[in-house]
């Protein structure tokens, strides 16, 4: 027998230089105790910067290795230079309410990055082990994350509340995963197209059920968001951040991958469910949100409502389909970073609050803040011509190309009922009087963040400016098909 | 298919006797035995002391940290002996596959060392 080969380790070069940082970051942080934290959030986050560099150095072409369960390609470039994005960005704003709040453990930028990690892995999945292994990569630095405040009962219950319905959501995801092995004899992507091609099996369909629902959970997508709420709420503002932004990226990624790659011959089968997830998410996140009164829990109806529009892209199946979630997905990170950066500044003398309430009156103590936060709300909305408009625009119409006019119909009609809810924050700010003493004023890296999206929010404004990430966008969904 | 069927009949048989004989000896018990229970018979201890307290007792967390710490390091001599038993097929890709996975678990255990795990007071 043959002595197994070495693989080319080249391609997965990013991967490996965030694990051996991380590893080493562990050793910096064991040995040097809690004097550390500072040293390694930085550390991290040049890690990170490091990693996306490399990332977007790899050139344009698809490479493969580990015997083709991990593949980059130009859609895996995409989503990991999103990803890396959003775990810097949350990174960058959130140190200062880690300290404030007395749990900057040097554990949590570590937790970041290997959650990082396995979503980059998740996101050049090119087999079904290389998925599962991935996304329990992720979900366990995120079950620890959620916890990371554990002398506070409601951070431990947001910990624990995710671990048990992740677990759950794996095991559907892996008993899927094994009916799929099941009917089609192999776990990689391009081998159950294969397999699967014309009339697929009634065992496949019920595997791809389960793996539809395994990974719709990791979205937050109805009927499997039961979990966001709580979690945003019960975990501290940070990892609330964290979690809107790059997994949810991710997650979204692999959804369009495993689809897109794994199940071409069945589309009609999964695209009825994707119609089903896509809008009861728009539906719930647009009614259910009206009554919060809390900022983070309205930030996660709003999330489960913005995976249910990028979700209608993907129920096309196209590439315009899959080009419009991309963009859709690049633009609600950016929007998201962008409110939670203010989120995270939400503090009075006496401590953080998170109620919409204390936003009033906000235009008059800090006006700057006051006009980026009603940019950044406008988009989530979608009002014409920011850049949530346009995001909405590319999906609606990808998913009127493909004929579901039905569902393009419902979407528009629950973004005008979601819009409500993100109004009525911008009218507390401008019209409310002060419900109290202007906020302290932001840390550095929180002023940046917000800064930024709000500007990338103003520039997608301008006539041409969408072009370079719909071009990219573009080439990403391409390199699937 | 029919024949791939066919020889699983005598695991099918043999389930089928099982079961039989195994309800058999549960169910005849309730009707032939003579039963004549009383109060001491019930008791938990026919002879000997009374329990002092509630079999279910509160253990220390600690304990919990020992047998995960455990699991690690069983899991780890598990992977080890197929990988002993099969090196010479595995090449230089499997030496280096087992070291690394060495060395991550060493920095668990320096990492644990250090945040005192290891130590019960």
């Amino acid at each position: 027998m043959a002595a197994v080969p070495m693989f080319a380790l080249a391609p997965a070069l990013p991967e490996i230089v965030l694990a051996a940082s991380a590893l080493l970051l562990v050793l910096i942080g064991a040995l040097r105790g809690e004097r550390a934290a500072g040293l390694i959030e930085a550390l991290t986050f040049v890690a990170l910067l490091v990693a996306g560099f490399l990332v977007v150095t790899q050139g344009g072409e698809r490479l493969e290795t580990f015997g083709g369960s991990f593949v980059v390609d130009a859609f895996a470039r995409f989503a990991k230079v999103m990803t890396l994005v959003g775990s810097a960005a949350a990174l960058l704003m959130s140190g200062d309410f880690l300290r404030r709040a007395g749990i900057n453990r040097f554990e949590y930028p570590i937790l970041i990055l290997l959650a990082t990690v396995g979503m980059m892995m998740m996101i050049s999945a090119g087999d079904l082990i290389a998925l599962y292994l991935g996304l329990e990569l992720q979900s366990l630095a995120l079950y620890v994350v959620a916890a990371i405040d554990r002398d506070n009962a409601r951070s431990s219950e947001a910990g624990l509340k995710y671990f048990v319905l992740g677990a759950l959501s794996s095991g559907m995801l892996l008993y899927g995963a094994s009916l799929i092995y099941g009917f089609t004899g192999t776990v990689s992507f391009a081998g159950i197209a294969q397999a699967l091609q014309g009339e697929g099996h009634a065992g496949a369909i019920f595997g791809l059920v389960f793996i539809a629902a395994g990974l719709a959970f990791k979205i937050s997508a109805v009927p499997f968001h039961m979990w966001t709420p709580d979690v945003y709420e019960g975990a501290p503002t940070p990892v609330a951040a964290f979690f809107a932004a790059a997994p949810k990226m991710a997650a979204m990624a692999l959804l369009v991958r495993v689809f897109i790659t794994a199940f071409p011959g069945i589309v009609d089968q999964w695209r009825q469910i994707i119609v089903f997830v896509a809008i009861a998410s728009m539906a719930l996140g647009s009614f259910a949100a009206i009554g919060q009164r809390n900022i983070k829990r309205l930030m996660a109806y709003s999330s489960i409502g913005h995976m249910g529009y990028a979700l209608v892209g993907l129920a096309a199946g196209t590439a315009e389909g899959v080009q419009s979630v991309l963009v859709y997905m690049a633009i609600y990170l950016v929007m998201t970073l962008g409110t939670f950066a203010f989120i995270l500044s939400m503090r009075r003398e006496e401590g953080p609050v998170e109620g919409i309430d204390d936003l009033a009156g906000l235009a008059r103590t800090q006006p700057y803040a006051a006009y980026g936060l009603t940019i950044l709300f406008f988009s989530l909305a979608g009002i014409p011509p920011l850049a949530g408009f346009l995001a909405k625009w590319y999906v609606f119409a990808a998913a009127v190309e493909a004929k579901l006019y039905t569902l393009a119909v419902i979407g528009v009609l629950a973004s005008v009922i979601g819009a409500y809810y993100y109004i009525r924050v911008v009218k507390i700010m401008h019209f409310d009087d002060p419900a109290g003493a202007a906020f302290t004023p932001m840390s550095a890296g929180q002023k940046v963040v917000f800064a930024l999206a709000s500007i990338v929010i103003l520039i997608l404004m301008l006539p041409g400016a969408p072009a370079p990430l719909n071009g990219a966008a573009l080439a990403a969904a391409r390199s699937l098909f | 298919m029919q024949s791939l069927l066919a020889d699983y009949l005598p695991l099918v048989i043999f389930i089928g006797v099982s079961l039989v004989i195994g309800l058999a000896l549960l169910v005849s018990p309730f009707i032939v035995a003579y039963s004549r229970p009383d109060a001491e018979k019930l008791s938990a201890y026919e002879c000997g002391f009374n329990a002092f307290d509630d079999a279910r007792m509160k253990f220390d967390v600690r304990f919990y940290l020992v047998a995960i710490l455990f699991i690690i390091f069983d899991l780890e001599v598990a992977f080890l002996f197929p990988w002993a038993v099969a090196f010479g097929d595995l090449g230089w890709f499997g030496f280096w596959s087992m070291m690394l996975f060495l060395g991550v678990l060493t920095v668990g255990f320096i990492y644990e060392w250090r945040k005192g795990a290891l130590e019960w007071d």
